[in-house]
């Protein structure tokens, strides 16, 4: 069954081509890995999907529902920002955190997200006097406690040391095997790619491959094609920044 | 002699409204401060200043003006920084200067500054009526009962609005209820320490509770204990030696923050040391 559906979009940011004609679609319980340089358009690809921009070419559905005319699939819908953006000195506990924007009486259902991703014990600190890898992973407890069907990251491990980023792939390759969700996560790191992702996308605006994990990284020509293009536009988006 | 002060009518009058004064302000500021909106509060004080000129020149009570005059360039501005996408500071700037000089042109063509005005603008909590404290007690239950209601939606779209937005909440509507309840709350206490001072009770006692503070929910209980004790302590000091009640109030706040500052400097503030006392049984 599909979980989302991208069909021909286009996304234009003052007359500059941010995605060019994407189409492919997720299944249910599908860990897909999105992968590709940095102005690739992996950011813009998420803020369509959660309706942060709506101004589009083409359609996207989420539950067989456009995205357009619905925000009810958001509660099925789990998002962890590429960063914890927030006041350092915001006044919240961990527990608060996961607790806003919630109705009452779910505090079991907080209790065993945070047990879940192995934070339970710091539920009482200060938000801002926890590290960016212990952040993140509140912010998945936070997506956890709405009972989502599907969880979007947005390169999680950005700045996060080499353990924290191991224990987080743990809790994603749990959330997927064990509980059933399916992951939509875009990342730089193609060996973590390999390892836990059934299925990747390449994405340089256009998308360059869609399909199953092993079939991209066991074929060293796509590989080879994806590096040469990548460092193009690295290149190019160095050079427009 | 404090239980003979307090047998005084329009001192039970002024310590009940600045009670509720300063709930309300340090809860509603405590929003404003952590959106970075602190100077909000003085900006929608200066356009209540042509609101209240309005009224004086036209002869209807001026605080009602003032509401009206306040709550619409508050949302107007609102939404032009939304439209046009003009920053924080710069909307709060442009409210603040067109209130006063809409405010100078009112004044000028009713013949200058009178007593009137001055009360206004430096406030006297002393002065407040039966009528007055029945309406500040009204607004101050009303809106601390909304802000209950919408505790959780409210702090979210606070902490992160583009992940409370992704979450389903109507971030765009709290932003204009919030203004609204600000733009309500600063004209309500325009009588306690009038509109030149009003911003330091949104922000000096929510910048000194956030420094102790862990929780959403302990810092809001600290500020309005600040508040409360800055208000109460201000107007029987000011009673006793015959000094201005406003001026004393934010002075005492500011002694509080600045005892605060230096504990902290000294290294003698411990958020799980402030946790424990408030709530040990949570440990």
């Amino acid at each position: 069954m599909n979980v989302v559906e991208i069909k021909n979009l286009t996304v234009e940011y003052s007359g500059v081509r941010a995605l060019d004609n994407i189409s492919f679609s997720i299944n249910q319980n599908d860990f897909l890995g999105i992968i590709g340089p940095n102005g690739a358009g992996k950011s813009t690809l998420f803020a369509c999907m959660l309706g942060i921009i709506t101004e589009f070419k083409g359609e996207i559905y989420f539950f067989g529902e456009n995205v357009r005319k619905s925000k009810k699939y958001l509660r099925d819908v789990g998002y962890v920002p590429q960063k914890p953006v927030f006041e350092k000195n915001f006044p919240a506990t961990v527990k608060e955190v996961v607790r806003m924007g919630l109705k009452k009486g779910s505090e079991k259902k907080i209790d065993e997200a945070l047990q879940q991703v192995w934070i339970h014990e710091l539920s009482h600190r200060r938000i801002g006097e926890l590290s960016v890898g212990q952040q993140q992973r509140v912010f998945i407890a936070k997506a956890l406690v709405g009972d989502p069907k599907v969880l979007i990251l947005d390169e999680p491990v950005t700045g996060i040391d080499k353990q924290s980023t191991e224990i987080f792939y743990s809790i994603l390759h749990d959330l997927n095997q064990k509980h059933n969700i399916t992951i939509i996560w875009s990342s730089h790191d193609l060996d973590a790619v390999n390892k836990l992702a059934n299925k990747v996308a390449c994405l340089n605006k256009t998308l360059f491959f869609h399909g199953v994990s092993q079939e991209f990284f066991s074929n060293e020509e796509l590989i080879k094609q994806y590096s040469e293009s990548s460092m193009q536009q690295h290149m190019h988006h160095h050079a427009q920044t | 002699m404090t239980l003979e002060i307090l047998s005084y009518g329009f001192m039970q009058r002024a310590i009940v409204s600045g009670i509720a004064i300063a709930l309300l302000c340090s809860v509603v500021g405590l929003f404003l401060v952590l959106r970075r909106y602190s100077l909000f509060g003085d900006a929608i004080a200066h356009s209540s200043f042509g609101g209240i000129a309005a009224g004086l020149l036209i002869g209807i009570y001026p605080l009602w003006t003032a509401y009206i005059v306040s709550l619409a360039s508050a949302l107007i501005i609102t939404r032009i920084k939304q439209k046009f996408e003009i920053s924080g500071d710069a909307a709060v700037a442009v409210l603040l200067s067109s209130g006063i000089a809409f405010g100078l042109i009112l004044i000028s063509l009713s013949g200058g500054f009178t007593i009137d005005i001055f009360s206004f603008l430096f406030g006297n909590i002393l002065l407040v009526s039966v009528e007055d404290t029945v309406l500040i007690l009204a607004l101050t239950g009303s809106i601390l009962i909304v802000i209950l209601l919408l505790y959780r939606q409210l702090i979210y779209s606070t902490f992160n609005e583009e992940q409370a937005k992704v979450s389903g909440i109507p971030v765009e509507k709290l932003n204009y209820l919030i203004v609204f309840i600000a733009g309500i709350t600063v004209v309500t206490a325009i009588q306690l320490v009038g509109i030149l001072l009003i911003s330091a009770l949104f922000v000096i006692p929510n910048v000194t509770a956030i420094m102790y503070g862990r929780s959403f929910k302990q810092t809001a209980i600290l500020s309005m204990a600040f508040a409360v004790s800055s208000i109460v302590a201000g107007i029987l000091i000011s009673y006793v030696f015959d000094i201005t009640p406003s001026g004393t109030i934010v002075l005492l706040a500011i002694g509080i923050m600045a005892v605060t500052m230096s504990l902290k400097s000294l290294g003698l503030i411990d958020h799980s040391q402030i946790r424990q006392s408030i709530r040990p049984h949570q440990r």
